[in-house]
């Protein structure tokens, strides 16, 4: 291949206002990390949630959340996020359709449906891990907490949430880092995201291969970045004299 | 002597299997019943049954004048007023030893920090794991966390305590550390129901055993007429003494 790079493109102007493109992937890279942020604050707070669910006893809440999960999680994440922006809006209670389609800019109608899209999508998995989390835990310990005269809310609070929190952080890890990654399906309707800034760019300056280099490298060394950050939580975490704990 | 714990007609099944038929036994105030029998025989079921941590279909237990089975008793209440020690300790590993003995007492009972922390570090005095205070579950060894269990339960003031199996998980080196505890507990008048296979123990502290086979409770005698007149036990007791008194 005989192709002439061209680093120096990332500080040209980009003929729109004062603007060099790195400018454009500085705030490309501010979008994904606020819908990613904002989608895992969805998640991980609904997803806690239905996981507990799925490890009730009795009958009803256990489907309900399995019900959740089988739906969100055998869609495809594409799909979704299409019905969120395209037709939820027409379904919704004509005020509320009103705020969506006319008193919100298009970036902030843009973000909502994405945030929400991802954060709904991400608890489906995030419920499954809490759960598996709760369920790797011996039973004897919920019998213990109960034994002590503990609620079932303060059983879970106390005892069995901690415990399956931490044994499920390097999933949970891997999860967070999806959201960063899922989050470029904002481009595609148009939310002015890492990679929406990366393809506009790229047509601008007709730097394509720079252009896709430079996201790459975004993305790495922000997930990078993530799974270093969640290495440590876990080691913060980590109880003495038990999985692999020091004594 | 009043009934602490009173076992009336007891059935319980699994699906199709019944694990309890017809259990009816009572353990007085101060008394220290010790349960023994096969494994599979019904004596860890039975008990879990005395706080609800196992429900039963058909009979009633009353501890304390309340009906264990009555859907309008206060289960947290009552487990919270019986103390219950698990063969696997079940001591919460992400918190500490002090922890660990006072966060019921806090969540429970609603005592202040300062009170439960004082209470729980006496206990810990009295099982002699007061230098262990700071420590976590899993850099204790097996005997160590097993006493750590019956001073969490005991911070608890229970008006009796249920045993399941205390010592059966337990290098035998660290078993007499547990049974000197509880024959200590004993001798100072806890009303306590054991299930246990220690029948050195049984002969030296129990006033009465009742020995399980296949769901039944085959016999329930004065200590001294369990062992010292085997000719009259069941068939089934006779041989199970024969193969665990060898030893």
């Amino acid at each position: 291949m005989n192709y002439h790079w061209d680093w120096g493109v990332f500080f040209k102007s980009t003929g729109v206002g004062s603007e060099i493109y790195l400018n454009w992937f500085v705030t490309g890279l501010g979008w994904t990390i606020a819908v990613a942020l904002a989608g895992w604050i969805i998640a991980l707070a609904l997803g806690s949630v239905l996981g507990v669910m799925r490890t009730l006893p009795g009958k009803a809440l256990p489907a309900i959340a399995s019900a959740y999960v089988e739906l969100f999680r055998n869609v495809p994440l594409l799909v979704q996020l299409f019905v969120w922006y395209f037709l939820v809006p027409d379904l919704l209670p004509t005020p509320l359709e009103m705020w969506y389609k006319q008193g919100l800019s298009p970036m902030q109608s843009q973000f909502l449906a994405v945030v929400i899209c991802l954060g709904l999508f991400t608890a489906a998995r995030v419920c499954e891990q809490v759960r598996t989390g709760i369920e790797a835990l011996p039973r004897g310990q919920r019998n213990a907490a109960l034994a002590m005269g503990f609620s079932t809310g303060q059983t879970y609070r106390h005892v069995l949430l901690p415990q399956a929190f931490r044994i499920i952080i390097p999933p949970l890890t891997s999860e967070f880092l999806n959201i960063f990654k899922n989050s470029s399906v904002a481009s595609l309707i148009g939310l002015m995201e890492l990679l929406a800034q990366t393809r506009q760019t790229a047509e601008f300056s007709a730097n394509f291969f720079e252009a896709f280099t430079m996201a790459t490298v975004i993305y790495f060394v922000l997930n990078m970045s993530l799974m270093t950050f969640m290495g440590w939580v876990e080691k913060r975490l980590r109880i003495p004299g038990m999985m692999g704990g020091s004594k | 002597m009043s009934k602490m714990i009173d076992i009336n007609n007891v059935n319980k099944w699994y699906g199709e299997f019944q694990v309890l038929t017809d259990c009816t036994t009572s353990v007085s105030k101060g008394e220290v019943v010790v349960v023994c029998g096969p494994s599979g025989s019904g004596k860890s079921t039975l008990i879990k049954c005395v706080n609800a941590l196992e429900p039963f279909q058909k009979g009633e237990i009353i501890v304390d004048g309340i009906s264990v089975g009555d859907p309008k008793t206060d289960l947290p209440k009552l487990r919270s007023r019986v103390g219950m020690v698990f063969q696997h300790f079940e001591l919460f590993p992400h918190l500490s030893i002090t922890d660990n003995l006072a966060i019921a007492q806090m969540k429970v009972l609603g005592r202040g920090r300062e009170e439960a922390m004082d209470k729980g570090l006496k206990l810990l005095d009295r099982v002699g794991l007061k230098a262990h205070a700071a420590k976590f579950p899993g850099q204790l060894s097996g005997g160590q966390q097993q006493r750590v269990a019956i001073a969490r339960a005991l911070a608890m003031d229970p008006i009796a305590m249920l045993f399941d199996e205390p010592t059966s998980a337990l290098d035998p080196e660290m078993i007499n550390e547990v049974l000197d505890v509880m024959t200590e507990l004993a001798q100072e008048g806890m009303t306590m129901m054991c299930v246990t296979h220690e029948m050195g123990f049984a002969r030296r502290v129990a006033h009465r055993v009742i020995f399980m086979d296949k769901g039944h409770i085959v016999e329930d005698c004065a200590k001294d007429e369990f062992f010292g007149n085997i000719d009259a036990r069941s068939e089934r007791a006779r041989q199970f003494l024969s193969k665990i008194l060898q030893h």
